[in-house]
């Protein structure tokens, strides 16, 4: 009787992340939808797919400098932020991981509530101090103040993944008269290049979808993407498909590196630790 | 056992420096408006606690904090269970786990401000499939004037953007489970249930830990998506703590208030962030 219930519970399991993955999708393909229809079939009435196909929205956003720039402002400063969190980041985990040292602890906790902070705290301060710097709308800002979560994130994910080595192979590279950067380098990043790699997807991830400190600290020059997209609501007269096509476009670049790192996945989202 | 050096110190330092940069001088800024009042032209005045007592008073703040705590548990109790029971049916093998996991791992790379216009087109009655499919059903369906609605979407669109982080740290904890436990529960004869209760939910206990953390610290820091659907409204049935401060900040220039607003908020992370650090480095030693 118990096996047969379980044989066809076994049967119709897959129903349920089918219907999750089902439940994902519709609102993602209702904008696909949308970004290749026109306006007008958009406004007139209720088509579940594009009757009159068209890639005039797309075609908007192409050409227009004001559009496609938010991307390359968008691109640039994540790109700038992986970079600068992994370079830090490296050699404090490999510390965190391979050593005990005054105060370490307490600052791994430290580290870890700036990860918590809500960004809203952040906004003003970030402005002035920006400011005082003669920062505000360029890259660099936006990529530094990314850093504020993005450190942390990294040294946590690192850490972890540094951790799964074992300490002997550092002792014996030292032994064999290995230095320490040319230890570091040679030996033991290759090691941890996926864990590396997890980390970069995750900064840049992470970097990529806030909004909040990046339309503070950017005006016209570094204007992120997802900012320029709310041009749209206020300009006279919605521009949907334009809207939708943007919205769109944002989410390529995440599908893509997904992809690559398909298999670590959940292990950086543990931070590390399963 | 990790050796004690004191020199590990100069590889902590260039990070040191840089997170120092960025969230120590703000928010010395942030102490220094919390404890000064102001009446323009750049003078400030000391204003000791003033401003803490009056936060802590106000029926705004207080409001906000209990909406921002309502909504988080409300997600917590939705998006732990649901997250596990999928991670339960996911795949094991095959063409399926990637297909599952970059699927599901879609909208977490979506910019939360398009996770915002996604749902405010999908539910719009006039022009979105959601709103028009209630209400082609008879449903008066509208997050713009009706507090119930907006909570509804907003809630649909949490458990949307963000379930699918939940099973993926519960898929990588159950992928962690060796292949032998199974086989012994099952010459034992084990039941469904206590496969599941004394296999896997010891060894997802550490996953989940992280899971409802995350989910909690993030939804109560939640800010761009009800800000692009709702606006914080109808009235400010969807002001949550993140929307209530930088429109305090940013559009009624009230520094002081913010910034003492800024500290309680803080300090409310800082205890549970706490709670959570104590609890995820208990087994590790």
């Amino acid at each position: 009787m118990r096996t047969k219930v379980k044989e066809r519970w076994a049967r119709v399991g897959w129903l349920i992340p089918a219907f999750y993955i089902l439940f994902l999708m519709v609102p993602i393909y209702w904008l696909l939808a949308m970004s290749l229809k026109t306006n007008a079939e958009i406004t007139s009435g209720f088509t579940l797919w594009p009757k009159a196909l068209t890639f005039a929205n797309y075609h908007v956003i192409f050409s227009d400098p004001s559009w496609y720039s938010g991307y390359i402002n968008s691109i640039t400063y994540v790109v700038m932020n992986t970079v600068i969190s992994l370079a830090v980041a490296l050699p404090a985990a490999y510390a965190f991981s391979r050593y005990r040292f005054l105060g370490d602890k307490h600052l791994f906790f430290w580290l870890f509530t700036n990860r918590m902070a809500p960004p809203a705290i952040f906004a003003l301060p970030f402005f002035q101090l920006y400011s005082a710097f003669h920062l505000i709308d360029t890259h660099i800002a936006v990529a530094l103040a990314h850093c504020l979560f993005n450190v942390p994130l990294a040294v946590w994910i690192l850490e972890g993944f540094m951790s799964g080595v074992p300490r002997e192979i550092d002792e014996t590279a030292y032994i064999d008269g290995y230095s320490f950067p040319r230890f570091f380098f040679k030996i033991f990043t290759p090691l941890i290049a996926s864990g590396i790699g997890v980390t970069a997807f995750f900064c840049f991830m992470f970097s990529w979808v806030e909004l909040l400190l990046a339309s503070t600290l950017t005006t016209v020059n570094a204007k992120p993407i997802a900012a320029v997209m709310t041009r749209t609501v206020s300009a006279a007269g919605m521009d949907w498909g334009v809207l939708a096509a943007a919205g769109m476009l944002t989410i390529i670049p995440g599908a893509v590196v997904i992809w690559f790192v398909r298999n670590y996945i959940a292990k950086g989202f543990a931070l590390g630790r399963v | 056992m990790k050796p004690w050096n004191n020199r590990a110190w100069f590889l902590v330092l260039p990070m040191l420096l840089l997170v120092a940069f960025s969230a120590v001088i703000p928010l010395m800024t942030v102490v220094n408006y919390s404890v000064q009042d102001t009446f323009g032209d750049n003078k400030f005045f000391w204003a000791g606690v003033e401003w803490f007592r009056k936060t802590l008073h106000s029926e705004r703040f207080v409001s906000a904090l209990i909406r921002n705590l309502i909504f988080s548990g409300i997600i917590l109790a939705v998006e732990v269970p649901l997250g596990v029971l999928i991670a339960l049916r996911m795949p094991k093998k095959g063409i399926g786990v990637p297909i599952c996991l970059v699927l599901m791992s879609l909208p977490l790379l979506i910019p939360f401000n398009v996770v915002g216009t996604i749902w405010q087109v999908f539910g719009r009655n006039d022009i979105g499939l959601l709103g028009g499919t209630l209400k082609s059903l008879g449903f008066d369906y509208n997050y713009v004037s009706n507090p119930v609605h907006a909570w509804v979407t907003l809630i649909v669109m949490d458990v949307w953007h963000w379930t699918s982080l939940v099973v993926l740290l519960c898929y990588a904890g159950l992928a962690s489970i060796p292949d032998a436990y199974y086989q012994a529960a099952q010459i034992d004869g084990a039941s469904g249930w206590a496969r599941f209760r004394y296999i896997q939910l010891p060894k997802l206990s550490r996953v989940l830990t992280i899971a409802v953390l995350l989910r909690f610290m993030d939804s109560f820091m939640i800010y761009t998506e009800p800000f692009v659907v709702t606006g914080g409204g109808p009235g400010n049935a969807t002001t949550f703590l993140s929307i209530d401060l930088v429109k305090m900040a940013t559009r009624e220039f009230n520094l002081g208030g913010a910034a003492a607003m800024s500290l309680i908020y803080f300090l409310i992370i800082l205890l549970v962030s706490w709670v959570f650090y104590t609890v995820m480095t208990r087994h590790e030693d």
